[in-house]
């Protein structure tokens, strides 16, 4: 039965704090690699050819249009049945980064095409190659434009990491179960995981409002 | 391996998938609906001249835009009635819902809000409106019809998060899919279906709404 919460807390301390260091470890790796591939799809987006440019959108706009907790479930059911044994956890943060993946690629492709044309027009003029021009001219712009968003993406794909707990993932969601089913205090104990999701979430943002400040051009 | 894809079961179970997805739709509609009213008082104490309204509404726009869904979802559906707060499955996940969206309306209100024109107030003023009378009449409608594009992409943000209302056994798309899984261990039928219709009918809402926003738009 339960002792109150501040012996139930004390007594899930460990568990609890292992669940805190999955939920980041799932969410960090998944904007990693959703990053990585965001970039991969974002490019040919942007100047791909017809099919390149087709394919990249189909990608993003299919992937967009699915919430993620089905992401998440056919990741984990469909790789399996296909033979592809995945552990939930590989199957969550790669669920997850296909999510943000969609969303790096498409604000990477709003950022690069914001930049003025001028300047791409200035970049010929002097004699830079297409690879310089994007290195050295568009991408540092677009870089700047789009980190409030990719920061709003690493907050959203951070949420979303409470749903691999669905396929069994014990990050702080499924702790808090286990802890909830041990001792019924359901209020005290979601309460907390709202409080420590805040308290990871609000870092992240204020971390990039940070970063925002220290690239902005002054 | 030996696994043949076989959609009969899907067909059978096309109208559960319907009504799921239906179930979806409605409960993003109510949700945005009730969320609006929130948005609406929230977004006029964030630009409200006491310090206290900003505070007070910036506090609940933090809070529940970084806390994900689920928790808010668990909270209401497991946590409430510990206080003698207790829901069904639909209405506590429609409260969570509009809870949710409520903050993420209000900042969208609160943009539109700031970006309307000074002088539109004033000139509400010079022919002798009262302040509420302002915000009602001349405020809110110029309101609702700039912030439509901004709304309709929360409508369909919101469509998609209906698929979390599974793990509180609402027989919606997700958790209609999860039972023909299952049920019959069509795995490959279940979930190839699922998304399918999640992204169809995302179109489809989106391709209805952009005529939708056309229409109001404000000429320019």
């Amino acid at each position: 039965m339960s002792t109150g919460f501040s012996n139930e807390l004390w007594a899930s301390r460990f568990i609890l704090l292992d669940g805190i260091g999955t939920c980041i470890f799932v969410s960090f790796l998944a904007i990693v690699f959703g990053t990585i591939v965001g970039i991969v799809v974002g490019l040919p987006l942007t100047y791909g050819n017809f099919i390149f440019r087709f394919l990249a959108r189909a990608y993003t706009d299919f992937i967009r249009g699915i919430p993620v907790l089905v992401l998440i479930l056919t990741f984990y059911f469909v790789l399996s049945v296909l033979g592809l044994n995945l552990t939930a956890m590989q199957a969550g943060i790669a669920s997850l980064s296909i999510f943000s993946s969609a969303h790096v690629a498409e604000m990477l492709r709003g950022g690069l095409q914001n930049v003025q044309k001028g300047q791409i027009e200035a970049a010929k003029a002097v004699g830079l190659s297409f690879f310089q021009t994007f290195l050295y001219v568009s991408l540092p712009q677009a870089l700047r434009q789009i980190l409030p968003t990719w920061i709003n993406t690493a907050v959203e794909t951070t949420k979303g990491s409470t749903l691999v707990s669905i396929i069994g993932v014990v990050e702080i969601t499924l702790v808090m179960q286990q802890i909830i089913g041990r001792n019924f205090l359901s209020m005290e104990f979601y309460a907390l995981a709202g409080l420590i999701y805040f308290i990871i979430c609000f870092s992240i943002e204020r971390f990039g409002k940070f970063i925002e400040k220290k690239v902005a051009i002054k | 391996m030996d696994y043949s894809v076989n959609y009969d079961v899907i067909w059978r179970n096309l109208h559960n998938l319907f009504y799921g997805l239906g179930l979806g739709l409605y409960m993003a509609l109510v949700s945005v609906a009730l969320g609006s009213l929130i948005g609406l008082v929230l977004a006029f104490s964030l630009v409200s001249k006491r310090k206290l309204f900003r505070v007070l509404s910036g506090i609940y726009v933090a809070v529940i835009r970084n806390i994900p869904l689920m928790i808010i979802i668990l909270f209401i559906y497991f946590g409430l009635p510990d206080v003698g707060l207790t829901f069904a499955e639909q209405p506590s996940f429609i409260f969570a819902l509009t809870i949710y969206t409520g903050a993420y309306i209000a900042e969208v209100f609160r943009g539109g809000l700031l970006a309307i024109p000074k002088g539109v107030g004033e000139a509400g003023m010079a022919v002798g409106m009262s302040n509420f009378q302002i915000n009602i009449f001349i405020k809110i409608p110029i309101l609702i019809r700039s912030v439509m594009p901004a709304l309709s992409n929360n409508y369909i943000s919101l469509f998609k998060d209906t698929s979390v209302a599974a793990i509180v056994a609402v027989p919606e798309l997700t958790f209609q899919t999860r039972k023909i899984n299952t049920d019959t261990f069509r795995t490959i039928e279940a979930w190839s279906s699922a998304s399918v219709l999640y992204v169809v009918a995302c179109l489809l809402i989106a391709i209805l709404l952009r005529r939708v926003e056309r229409r109001v738009a404000i000429p320019k």
